[in-house]
């Protein structure tokens, strides 16, 4: 086929389910989820399944995009049979900002304050990949203790991330409490973090070349009672939700996920290790100094909303010990390379010299250049691996900045996961996924 | 099986050579009659997981240096592929010319494409044969043209209601 | 009977400040989260905050049941019907606040994709300013709003204003349209 008839199928309205019997049958099971099976030989053979074909005693509903449980503006369009959910899809982009356009024509040193704003539940993990592409390019080195800065933060990330999480999954599933809870003790984090960076969300705090202050005095203790005081408060939690018989029913046996399904469906982070495989890239690829610290990588066994559940309120637990870690290793010395061309001099030198104060004003203003190339970075995120993809061409400005967003591909696990499941069970699935809308439109 | 420090290229059994980029990643240059057939051969060598995919204009890099034999065309289809088994990620890179943006879909290699090939060619206007819902997924359906192309300018663009006639 | 009979337990008043009084202490705000400020006012309206206090921890799910609209976040271009209509099911009196920089200007993301400025598509009462405006700011835009209410007119919410800024003389005729009787505009006070 050529371009333009390609092009013309692609007209208005397609993004709708079409009448169940005037669907023909490959796409039919095409949307029933049928090929996302591990591929071994021809995909789809459609003998093997039962299309129920013709029926058409079936109810097409719309949830979202202004949904209280949507986790933001995500529109689901779902095929019912009474109460059971037959197809499903995702429709997304209602939040679509932007962002890889506008990242073209900011600085490196902007660029972070641009990424931050995709996944908003962890920030922090956003700019770290982008400055780990940029330092790849320009091919410097950062000191030590930036790198351990990095992980403390980031991991703290995680935990306020993973907290938020089980605040807004109570919710979903009308344990109010736990959602008054998870608030609560993000807000510990947050002011930490507010401490440090000067924001509470959306920081500019890790950029390429360091992280933009060192750590405020005292922060030993501060952190220390935070890494004190979460692990009691995931044990309430625990003690809360595993254990009670309304919690255990909503959750477990929903939404199940294979292993090669989740592989083969590209998902990564907790919907993949809550299926069993133990895949983290702290562990498996290690960057920063990940390979210096000792934590576990939590599995799950069935895969199901239970499995995503108990796999994140144990991440949490791991985060703390490495944050306890990076608190005890801590190195001394510098927060930023001293690399003429990429950082700022630094602030006193900025009252003496006026070299300093140009050499200040050209960074903020011009940023730097980085050489021609293209790479592509990937860390964990709490919702799996976030991958940039850079390229540069020379100037001050990326050529292109293809942000890889965890959410955005674990969204399409969401058939599958929901096929033959209950309306009233959608939300629990939809929240087990855990994606920030931010991220996925980007 | 899989020799440790073997290059995806030398797993799969391929012709192709790859180059190793900026910080020790292993890059694939396909031309689009042969991408199928290399992803299929890679995907049985063990790179499972499709984990990225993604669109790049080069409208004012034509003549970018490439390696010996890839002629650089206006589009490039970025791939990574990811092996779980190994800890191994390679990337395909696919020219595609500005007269006839068409790919072969990985859909039927990587169900997990299917979103990323959506929005490539929402944002590159790159078409990818085979594609089971070949539709916008980030733009409104009756948008025209496609944004992230470079000649496509940033600007701001006044907010238009369905019904209203608008300047587009 | 003349007012002297009654001698205690008894406030005078005009109607007016009671059902101003009764609006301002129970606006019920409608979810309407969209990016990264939402999760600001979802912080607001928990613990550490604690919206109750002024009588608003109750979101609504459904618009028809809020009077409140607080626009928290960036509005995309696909985004904006949506909204619109959310807007429309409100019942009347209605107000907007318009939470973080992307929703009153569309911040730092000037582009193709989101709306300059949610005040194109609905009428705002408050802008909060920040990105995110911290719970604080929200807190002081919601009591802003109260002032707002307390002070203003009871039955007359704009005079003179063209609702969501569309002037519908200026505005081309769709098929089918029927003109309104003259004289009738988008908004003017009824
Ligand atoms: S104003 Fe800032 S915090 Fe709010 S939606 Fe926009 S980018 Fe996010």
């Amino acid at each position: 086929m050529t371009s333009e008839e390609l092009k013309a199928e692609t007209s208005e309205g397609l993004q709708e389910l079409q009448e169940r019997d005037e669907t023909d049958p490959v796409a039919l099971a095409i949307e029933e989820g049928s090929p996302f099976r591990p591929p071994e030989g021809p995909m789809l053979d459609l003998g093997d399944i039962d299309v129920e074909f013709g029926e058409d005693e079936t109810m097409i509903i719309n949830m979202g995009p202004q949904h209280p449980s949507t986790h933001g503006v995500l529109r689901i369009m779902m095929e019912l049979e009474g109460e059971t959910v037959l197809r499903s899809k995702p429709v997304i982009g209602y939040l679509h900002t932007g962002m890889e356009k506008t990242g073209e024509e900011l600085t490196y040193v902007q660029g972070a304050t641009n990424v931050t704003r995709m996944d908003y539940l962890s920030p922090l993990h956003n700019e770290l990949v982008f400055s780990l592409a940029a330092e790849a390019l320009l091919h410097i080195e950062i000191p030590p203790r930036a790198t351990w800065i990095r992980m403390l933060m980031t991991e703290l990330n995680r935990i306020s991330s993973h907290v938020l999480w089980m605040a807004t999954n109570g919710m979903d599933l009308a344990s109010t409490s736990m959602m008054i809870y998870g608030f609560r003790d993000r807000e510990m984090i947050l002011s930490f973090f507010e401490k440090t960076t000067g924001l509470r969300m959306n920081h500019d705090y890790i950029r390429p070349g360091g992280v933009a202050a060192d750590l405020p005095d005292g922060w030993e203790d501060d952190v220390m009672s935070i890494i004190e005081t979460i692990p009691g408060r995931v044990d309430e939690y625990d003690e809360m939700l595993t254990g009670q018989p309304i919690f255990k029913h909503r959750t477990e046996g929903v939404g199940i996920i294979s292993p090669e399904l989740a592989i083969a469906m590209s998902a990564t982070g907790p919907i993949l290790r809550a299926s069993g495989v133990a895949w983290d890239l702290r562990r498996a690829m290690p960057y920063l100094a990940y390979g210096d610290v000792d934590f576990d990588v939590i599995v799950g066994t069935v895969g199901d909303v239970f499995d995503r559940y108990a796999v994140r309120l144990n991440e949490i637990r791991e985060s703390c010990k490495i944050v306890r870690q990076c608190v005890e290793k801590m190195p001394l010395g510098d927060y930023r390379a001293q690399d003429k061309k990429v950082t700022p001099p630094p602030r006193a030198r900025i009252d003496e010299s006026m070299e300093a104060l140009i050499h200040h004003f050209k960074i903020f203003t011009r940023g730097f250049e980085v050489p021609p190339g293209e790479v592509y970075t990937a860390i964990e995120s709490p919702r799996g691996e976030l991958g940039c993809y850079l390229v540069a061409d020379g100037s001050n400005k990326p050529y292109r900045m293809h942000i890889r967003a965890p959410s955005f591909v674990n969204l399409q696990s969401l058939p599958p996961l929901l096929r033959g499941g209950l309306i009233a069970d959608a939300v629990a699935v939809i929240s087990s996924v855990d994606p920030v809308m931010g991220e996925v439109d980007r | 099986m899989a020799a440790v420090g073997a290059s995806a290229a030398e797993l799969a059994g391929l012709s192709e050579t790859s180059s190793i980029g900026a910080s020790g990643q292993e890059v694939l240059h396909v031309t689009r009659e042969r991408y199928l057939e290399v992803a299929g051969a890679l995907r049985d060598a063990g790179f499972e997981m499709c984990a990225d995919l993604c669109g790049v204009d080069y409208l004012r890099h034509l003549d970018r240096p490439l390696p010996e034999g890839v002629t650089p065309e206006r589009f490039e289809i970025v791939v990574n592929l990811l092996s779980l088994e190994i800890h191994q990620r390679v990337r395909l890179r696919v020219q595609v010319p500005d007269s006839d943006p068409v790919v072969p879909t990985l859909f039927n290699l990587y169900p997990g494409t299917e979103n990323m090939e959506r929005e490539a060619f929402d944002l590159y206007g790159v078409c990818f044969e085979g594609h089971p819902d070949h539709t916008r997924i980030l733009m409104p359906d009756d948008w025209e043209g496609h944004p992230l192309r470079k000649d496509y300018s940033v600007g701001r663009v006044p907010v238009q209601f369905k019904q209203a006639p608008g300047p587009r | 009977m003349g007012l002297e009979d009654l001698n205690h337990n008894f406030l005078t008043g005009s109607l007016e400040e009671l059902v101003k009084w009764a609006r301002r202490s129970s606006l019920w705000p409608a979810t309407f989260g969209l990016a990264c400020c939402a999760i600001e006012m979802m912080a607001a309206g928990a613990a550490d905050f604690d919206l109750a206090r002024f009588g608003m921890e109750v979101f609504r799910g459904s618009p028809r049941q809020a009077d409140l609209m607080v626009v928290a976040g960036r509005v995309s271009q696909k985004m904006a019907p949506v909204l619109r209509q959310v807007y429309d099911q409100m019942v009347e009196p209605k107000w907007v606040i318009s939470m973080g920089v992307c929703a009153s200007t569309g911040g730092m993301f000037n582009n193709y994709a989101i709306v300059q400025g949610v005040d194109q598509i609905v009428p705002v009462d408050v802008y909060a300013p920040g990105c995110p405006p911290n719970p604080q700011t929200l807190i002081h835009a919601i009591l802003t709003l109260h002032e707002k209410i307390r002070l203003g007119e009871l039955t007359q919410r704009r005079p003179g204003e063209t609702g969501a800024g569309i002037d519908l003389a200026a505005e081309p005729v769709p098929p089918g349209w029927v003109a309104p009787p003259s004289g009738v505009r988008l908004g003017t006070p009824r």
